[in-house]
């Protein structure tokens, strides 16, 4: 499996680069979640995986034995993760609002406010 | 002298609540600070013309070698002395010259910041603490120019100094840099003993070329004189102080500083005095076309500091000596003359010489101030001026290949200040004239003593040179020259050579004066050459510079969010590439393939099941169908998470996914439907970036599980999460105790998104307000 999870991951970032590249809101969304999803993967494998083996101890214990997960990455995943929502739910109510506001789904509609303009 | 610098930068920035305080009578302080420093200078005077050098170190940066460090030789204490003293008498003068302005707070702060900065300059005994000051006079130069800020050409001239002035300060650290290189040392001291080490460094050269860059735009020498003039939209007393007696020496003092550093070479020689030569006639032949007063000083201003740096380039002891001697009565004739021109203005409220006649009578001691001045800068037998032309004269005589060249130079320039000064010294107030030109008010005390000192001075220090400047003047020679100086300066040489050549010089001088009506109607001719000079130059490459900038920024910030990503991943691809191309570590997946027979069938299921999802998501043309299919991959995922012994993570991801898929359909239900946006040939560009960001990754991931992990984290936390956290599920126990804080950041971070979010539903645009 250690071989074939860092194909996932990468087949996961280029489905997810390639939907963020379009201009609808939705795909950008719907990239970003995925783009989430390949980065905590990322950080998970990074982290070497253990078979049958999980991060706690067991009762009869007062330390942790082999084979037990790395607890490190498993933390700041479940930050990313949590994180990620806050990021994912903040961008789909922006989307709303946006597409209310100027009825378009179209990012390139929106391009003025950061162009410069060359007359000056 | 630490403690002088500390009080000037202190009183600068209470300047403005002084004004407050105290109103017009602001000055007092103001004057009192640089006249205290002038007196403790005056205490150490003894010591430095005894011989001594002081030193005083502050540790700023020691691991840099960069130290607050003073240092106190006679050619730092000249000029530290020209300043305070100048400054002393400038401050007065400003109160009553911009007396009522509502900024006469800022213009103090502005101008004591200068003083201050410039103090810092000629004491710095480290070349990077000079550099720092160095900086500090030109950005403080900035404001004082761009004083009158709501004029368009105040705010132009002002930009013009510091840019002019600022690329030749980036220029100076480059060099001093260098320098600090070749010398192996940034401390003045220790430098000033090296000079042989530096100049047969392999970086003499472009140390030299960046250091008299910085020299040159700050003395405003040729091609970069063009900034001088327009300075002059500065209020007057600035006129005087920064572009005349100190600031644009600041130049001039680099050069003679580091004349034992870096001097004595021929390119050295050879630069100074080429470039010299040109602004000294360059600006004499200018200031004969002018008729406003401050250009006519500006540009004889620019002549004089050209013959400086002639005479540094020089480097014979002689001619060293006439630069320090020149240096001084330059001060003090030019200094009075920008007072005086200001003083004018001021009562008559034009600066036009044309319009100017007959003031003697209504300003009766601005007018001997110019008088005295006059008669100084034309090299009138009493005057100080008188021994500064001499000796600049006899340097250039001395036995060298370009003798008669540079005599030429002095000489012309010596017959323009002659001219010069016959009009503003004398025209303008002592010629007779039917109708003398009406003052808006009376001349004030305050600003008529400051020239009559000034110009009294040059009158003193002509008639008792030996007893009053010559051991300072020496001593500043000597710190060129590094060794003991024993000229004397005397007023009477006999009938020689150079007091007929003076003489000369006053009789083809006042020819000049009288025809200079002519020359000026000959000199328009000439016009059409400014078109090629470097002032336009300066404005066309602005122009071209903007121009450029724009083009880049409105290609680069195109407003695309597409092709900002595109540009941060193609980056991040290349860096990466490139570094791991080099020198990184070879891919060896061949004795890997065996850990393929270790699958599972219900991995590679999971597996089986994201691949085909993506294809279906890439394919659905629907927006419920796309989220459901988000929901599959997450899902299978947060699965993988429970193989490999993460529970809580996979936890966490089947409920983030729940609420994800649900926000989706809630909110997005009501969107229209997908339509294909961008263009095919833009799509496959868009396909290929992001296969080669999928394979970099993999690429990443394969090479970096190569290497075992070596993390003593993991085996801390198995040991201590009972014993010290009282708890079994290690990562819980990070992430409540051990790690609690970055959880909490966590938490808050969540609570501004839920503020964020809640803003923005309530968010209610009135009917036809675009947000």
């Amino acid at each position: 499996m250690e071989l074939l999870l860092p194909f996932l991951i990468g087949i996961l970032f280029s489905a997810s680069l390639y939907l963020i590249l379009h201009r609808h809101f939705f795909k950008l969304i719907l990239g970003l979640i995925l783009f989430g999803l390949a980065t905590n993967l990322f950080l998970f494998v990074i982290g070497r995986l253990t078979r049958g083996g999980s991060a706690i101890i067991s009762q009869s214990e007062r330390v942790a034995t082999e084979p037990f997960a790395d607890p490190v990455p498993q933390a700041l995943l479940l930050t990313a993760i949590v994180i990620g929502f806050g990021i994912q739910a903040f961008a789909i109510v922006l989307i709303k609002r946006v597409y209310q506001s100027f009825e378009t789904t179209d990012l390139d509609d929106m391009s003025t406010t950061d162009q410069i303009e060359e007359n000056h | 002298m630490f403690l002088a610098i500390l009080a000037g930068f202190l009183f600068a920035f209470a300047a403005p609540l002084l004004y407050r305080w105290l109103g017009k009578w602001v000055y007092v302080p103001m004057a009192l600070l640089p006249f205290s420093i002038f007196a403790y200078l005056l205490t150490l005077t003894p010591s430095v013309l005894g011989g001594d050098n002081l030193g005083e170190v502050q540790q700023w940066a020691p691991s840099l070698n960069i130290n607050l460090h003073f240092y106190l030789d006679g050619l730092s204490l000249l000029f530290a002395l020209l300043i305070t003293g100048f400054g002393t008498l400038i401050m007065l003068y400003a109160g009553g010259y911009l007396k009522g302005h509502p900024l006469l707070g800022r213009f103090y702060l502005y101008l004591t910041l200068f003083m201050t900065a410039m103090l810092g300059l000629v004491l710095a005994g480290n070349i990077i603490s000079l550099f720092v000051f160095w900086e500090l006079t030109s950005i403080s130069s900035y404001l004082l120019i761009g004083f009158g800020h709501d004029k368009e050409s105040s705010r132009a001239s002002a930009l013009q100094a510091l840019l002019v002035t600022g690329l030749g300060g980036l220029a100076l650290m480059a060099g001093l840099i260098l320098v600090g290189m070749a010398g192996d040392t940034y401390t003045l001291s220790e430098l000033l003993e090296r000079g042989d080490m530096v100049t047969n460094h392999a970086l003499y050269l472009p140390a030299l070329v960046l250091v008299l860059l910085g020299a040159f735009t700050k003395s405003a020498q040729f091609p970069f004189h063009f900034w001088l003039p327009n300075a002059m939209a500065a209020p007057t007393p600035v006129s005087a102080y920064l572009h005349s007696a100190t600031m644009v020496k600041a130049g001039v003092y680099l050069l003679a500083r580091l004349t034992p550093v870096m001097g004595g070479t021929d390119e050295w020689q050879y630069t100074l005095m080429i470039v010299g030569g040109i602004t000294t006639v360059l600006g004499a032949l200018l200031a004969v076309q002018h008729t406003d007063l401050k250009a006519i000083l500006a540009y004889t201003t620019i002549s004089a500091l050209g013959l400086l740096v002639t005479m540094t380039g020089v480097g014979t002891a002689p001619a060293l000596e006439a630069m320090v001697v020149f240096l001084l009565a330059h001060a003090l004739y030019k200094g009075t003359f920008f007072l005086v021109a200001g003083n004018v203005d001021h009562a008559t409220g034009t600066r036009d010489l044309t319009q100017l006649t007959g003031l003697s009578g209504s300003m009766r001691y601005t007018a001997i101030a110019a008088l005295l001045a006059g008669m100084s800068m034309a090299g009138l037998l009493p005057f100080f001026g008188f021994i500064g032309k001499e000796l600049v004269y006899e340097a250039t005589l001395e036995e060298s290949p370009f003798r008669w060249m540079l005599f030429a130079i002095s000489f012309f320039s010596g017959m323009v200040f002659v001219a010069v000064a016959i009009a503003l010294g004398f025209g303008l107030f002592w010629q007779r004239s039917a109708k003398p030109t009406p003052l808006l008010h009376p001349d004030k005390a305050l600003l008529y003593l400051p020239p009559v000192i000034l110009s009294i001075t040059g009158l003193v220090f002509g008639l008792l040179p030996g007893f009053l400047v010559t051991p300072l003047l020496r001593r500043s020679a000597e710190a060129m020259l590094g060794v003991e100086q024993v000229f004397e300066l005397a007023l009477w040489h006999g009938f020689n050579l150079v007091l007929g050549l003076s003489l000369l010089t006053i009789a083809l001088g006042y020819v000049v004066y009288r025809f200079s009506n002519r020359l000026q109607a000959y000199a328009t001719r000439f016009n059409g050459l400014y078109r090629y000079g470097p002032a336009n130059l300066y404005q066309l490459s602005l122009k071209g510079f903007l121009a450029g900038v724009t083009k880049i920024t409105a290609s680069i910030q195109n407003g695309y969010l597409r092709s900002y990503i595109a540009a941060i991943v193609l980056t991040h691809i290349t860096l990466i590439m490139l570094s791991l191309w080099k020198d990184g570590p070879r891919l060896e997946l061949a004795n890997r393939l065996p850990e393929l027979a270790q699958l599972r069938m219900y991995e590679v299921v999971l597996l089986l099941m994201i691949v085909p999802a993506l294809i279906f998501l890439f394919k659905s043309r629907s927006r419920l169908t796309s989220i459901a299919i988000m929901g599959i991959i997450g899902y299978s995922i947060a699965l993988f998470y429970i193989l490999f012994g993460a529970p809580d993570v996979a936890a966490t991801q089947l409920l983030i996914e729940t609420l994800t898929v649900v926000i989706f359909v809630l909110i997005l239900h009501k969107l229209p439907a997908f339509r294909y946006l961008s263009h095919a040939s833009e799509r496959y560009k868009y396909i290929l970036l992001s296969l080669a960001f999928g394979a970099m990754m993999t690429y990443v991931i394969l090479i970096v599980k190569q290497y075992p992990l070596d993390s003593e984290l993991k085996a801390y936390y198995g040991e201590n999460s009972y014993l010290l956290g009282q708890g079994r599920n290690i990562v819980n126990v990070i992430l409540v105790d051990f790690r609690a804080l970055d959880t909490l950041g966590e938490i808050v971070v969540l609570a501004v998104a839920a503020i964020g979010i809640l803003a923005m539903l309530k968010l209610r645009m009135q009917k036809g307000e675009k947000p």
